[in-house]
């Protein structure tokens, strides 16, 4: 058995210690907001973020991550409030299929906590782990942007 | 009242049933919309149901930008008829006359102030209004034509189930196949697998593995695939020069004979790649086949014709197959929904009834989701004394643009051709003219005295190919608007105002004098450069010019895109707004970076547009009140060409061969 600390809970769970955090996340943990998208760290869907930074859950074994603090998408929200980086993503309509976007949630919440007042060069390059096919980028860039003058405010 | 397409829930909800599917574009959002304006509901209370072969209008399939005009349609009428129905009843309740009754959010009032909602009117309703009973008043739209927000985002950005990927069956399975990344004839060998954890399925040279355990189907897979053995089948290097020499069957799209009688002449030759969906998640599909019976979810564009082709691959009659739609990732066209759920299928077969659920893997998809075609062109064209075009010439070269499950009597699923009793592969076709496949776009919308369209195409393919975004469109557009810069040049005129003298189109020249502005208050810089494409999808879709400006430094670099188009109505502004923006910088990545070589597995093979590469754009609707068109595919071919365009603005240099790499771009200036 391993523990972790998923969102604030302990968790213990019988999986392999090499299987990939993103399949324990899913399958045994019942959180798909972080998603499959390519196996080997590339593309940025399966952020989560572990001690304060984003790694992507798919090339992060299980047995690297006990007893460490993890964060999904499902646990941005708190007290049953959205992140303000959730919230800016939906008061500007950044998606289109929506499948990068909790990696991404994921990705700005780790960097507005290091960087309060960034630029928007700083943001974009932030988030170049990330890819999106649908062309969402400027959407999101002005959604982070939003956030954090909120998170400010 | 009975009416197959809109059900009255307790909730006070409408459940509206759609033969489109959401693939990402907003399209549920849209139709919700359309719904609700015409049943004069909330746009709150209407959910659309998820499309299912069991219970959803046939509507074919969802692409060609017609959901919109499509897909809207059929609810619309389908909400009008509703709504007619339920008033007539009501004014039998209320004993009011039908002409004083007046309805709110569901709500239908009469002068008395007496009133019934549709949800308590509807069991009772008839099923079709009383001839001539219940025309809607005409006022003002109060949902059509404003920005809605996406009723399915909120779930997606709290990272909620929301796609295939994410749904789980009790007593589910996980698989992977296993299949080599390059064209193969034949499985030659396999090794052992030595788990007893992971069962492994074989027909003929189809192969997959089924676990308990998504990690342990995954590791299985892995091993199988490093050791296995096939044999492999040629790929040309040269794509282009192969398409030229493969020629199946030559036609004249269009032909105009005029006098060519012009002073001078030019000729030139573009080509495009094949290009990759590149979906940020990879296909997946769940298929659970018990007691005869097989249901199957998967993203597919089209359910019907997934149903009739898993038919004849299993053997199963249509009505033991039910095909259910789950939205999957952003889909741009016939990507491996369909052939992950005939995957998914043929394992299902040796899982004892239970649910089987197969994803694909990066390397997967990248090796065998149907890629958009390759195409060469010859473009030539002949200018008079003053500098216009009096004959023009476009040739093209390409495989077929379509290789859709259900179009072709032999199935065209990837895996029906490897099994022990293979079935013989169907090729990519095109549809007729319009909207065309590879001549989609051929025929210029300019007004040319001599013209003639020929298409030659290539029945064999080398690589798996079908319909992406625009489909030939992209590269004919790209050819069709590169030369006319390049004539443009020749004739000492200036690109808007030499479209402009070639085009009688009154929408169309509205739409490319929106961009004046913008071109002219851009100021030049050294290694800058401005360029505009233009053109209507299809030549009767959506009209859409785009701007680009360009720096080129050490790479080729989108600073800006202006995209002005027509869509007509916008049911959804926002949303019109959301797919020509997306579509524009999906067509810059493709026109800087894509180019899909056979082989290719991992984002390191196939590198894509990321944040900071991603130029500012600006969405300009001409406001009209035509009938809606659709807008996720028209910025497609004007974005290639308007950059090709500011390329050759900011360096003099005319590259003719997508992608504009910096590699093509230095032998261009050598």
């Amino acid at each position: 058995m391993t523990e972790l600390e998923v969102n604030g809970q302990r968790r213990s769970v019988s999986a392999g210690p090499d299987t990939p955090l993103l399949y324990v996340l899913r399958n045994d943990l019942g959180l798909v907001g972080s998603r499959f998208g390519c196996g080997n760290g590339q593309c940025g869907a399966c952020f989560v973020i572990v001690e304060g930074k984003a790694v992507p859950s798919c090339d992060t074994p299980l047995w690297s991550v006990a007893g460490k603090k993890i964060t999904t998408v499902e646990g941005l929200a708190k007290g049953g409030e959205l992140h303000p980086v959730q919230k800016a993503l939906l008061a500007e309509q950044a998606a289109q299929c929506g499948y990068c976007i909790s990696g991404i949630a994921v990705a700005a919440a780790a960097f507005l906590a290091d960087n309060q007042n960034p630029s928007e060069q700083q943001v974009r390059e932030a988030l170049d782990r990330n890819l999106c096919r649908c062309g969402a980028h400027n959407r999101v860039v002005r959604a982070v942007l939003r956030a954090a003058e909120e998170m400010q405010a | 009242m009975k009416n197959p397409r809109i059900r009255f829930e307790r909730d006070r909800t409408v459940w509206i049933a759609s033969g489109k599917v959401e693939l990402g574009q907003g399209i549920n959002t849209a139709l919700a919309q359309i719904a609700a304006e015409e049943l004069d509901v909330a746009f709150e209370r209407v959910r659309i149901v998820p499309p299912s072969t069991a219970h959803s209008p046939d509507e074919g399939y969802t692409s060609g930008s017609m959901s919109i005009q499509e897909g809207g349609k059929g609810i619309r009428e389908a909400c009008v008829q509703a709504r007619a129905a339920l008033l007539a009843h009501a004014a039998e309740l209320l004993g009011a006359p039908l002409g004083e009754l007046a309805v709110d959010d569901g709500t239908i009032t009469a002068k008395n102030g007496s009133s019934v909602t549709y949800w308590e009117c509807a069991a009772e309703a008839g099923e079709a209004p009383p001839a001539g009973a219940g025309v809607k008043p005409s006022g003002p739209a109060k949902v059509v034509g404003k920005s809605a927000p996406r009723i399915d985002l909120p779930a997606k950005v709290a990272g909620k189930p929301a796609y295939v990927q994410d749904m789980t069956l009790p007593g589910m399975l996980f698989a992977r196949i296993v299949r080599p990344s390059r064209p193969f004839s034949k499985l030659l060998s396999l090794p052992e697998l030595g788990s007893k954890e992971v069962n492994l399925v074989r027909d003929g040279s189809f192969v997959g593995v089924l676990a308990e355990r998504e990690e342990l189907a995954i590791a299985a897979a892995a091993k199988l695939r490093a050791k296995a053995v096939w044999k492999e089948t040629p790929v040309p290097e040269d794509f282009h020069a192969w398409l030229r020499e493969n020629v199946t069957q030559r036609s004249v799209l269009k032909e105009i004979q005029g006098e060519k009688k012009g002073v001078k002449a030019l000729r030139a030759s573009y080509s495009k790649p094949f290009i990759a969906h590149a979906s940020i998640g990879p296909s997946c599909a769940i298929a659970r086949l018990k007691d005869g019976k097989l249901e199957v979810w998967t993203h597919s564009q089209g359910i019907f014709g997934l149903r009739h082709e898993l038919s004849i691959v299993l053997g199963l009659p249509l009505e033991s197959i039910t095909v259910n739609h789950a939205e999957g990732s952003g889909c741009y066209g016939h990507n491996g929904a369909d052939d992950v759920a005939l995957d998914a299928a043929l394992l299902a077969r040796a899982a004892n009834g239970r649910p089987v659920k197969l994803q694909w893997t990066r390397e997967d998809e990248f090796a065998w989701e149907p890629y958009g075609p390759a195409m060469a062109l010859d473009l030539e064209a002949q200018l008079d004394a003053s500098g216009n075009i009096v004959a023009w010439k476009h040739e093209l070269w390409s495989n077929g643009h379509t290789n859709r499950p259900g179009r072709s009597p032999k199935p065209a699923l990837i895996a029906a051709r490897h099994l022990e009793k293979p079935f013989e592969f169907s090729p990519a076709i095109d549809p007729a003219l319009p909207p065309e496949g590879a001549g989609r776009n051929a025929i210029p919308l300019y007004d040319f005295p001599d013209l003639q369209v020929v298409k030659h195409y290539v029945r064999e393919t080398p690589r798996r190919a079908s319909s992406l975004r625009a489909l030939g469109a992209y590269g004919n557009v790209f050819a069709i608007e590169s030369f006319m810069d390049e004539l443009a040049t020749v004739a000492g005129a200036e690109p808007i105002e030499f479209r402009l003298r070639h085009l009688k189109d009154p929408r169309g020249r509205a739409v490319l004098e929106s961009l004046r502005k913008a071109w002219s208050s851009w100021s030049k810089a050294e290694n800058q450069g401005h360029g505009v494409g233009f053109a209507r999808y299809k030549n009767i879709g959506a009209y859409c010019a785009v701007l680009a400006e360009v720096e080129a430094g050490e790479v080729l670099r989108v600073k800006r895109l202006v995209v002005a188009a027509d869509v007509g109505l916008a049911i959804n502004p926002d949303g019109v707004a959301n797919q020509l923006e997306g579509g524009a910088i999906q067509a810059t990545s493709w026109t800087l970076k894509e180019e899909g070589r056979v082989g290719a597995t991992s984002w390191e093979d196939y590198p894509i547009l990321r944040f900071s590469e991603v130029p500012a754009v600006e969405v300009n609707l001409v406001k009209s009140d035509s009938p809606s068109l659709g807008a996720g595919e028209a910025a497609q071919g004007p974005t290639a060409a308007a950059i090709a365009n500011a390329l050759h603005d900011a360096l003099g240099v005319r590259v003719r061969n997508l992608p504009l790499t910096p590699e093509r771009i230095v032998r261009a200036m050598e």
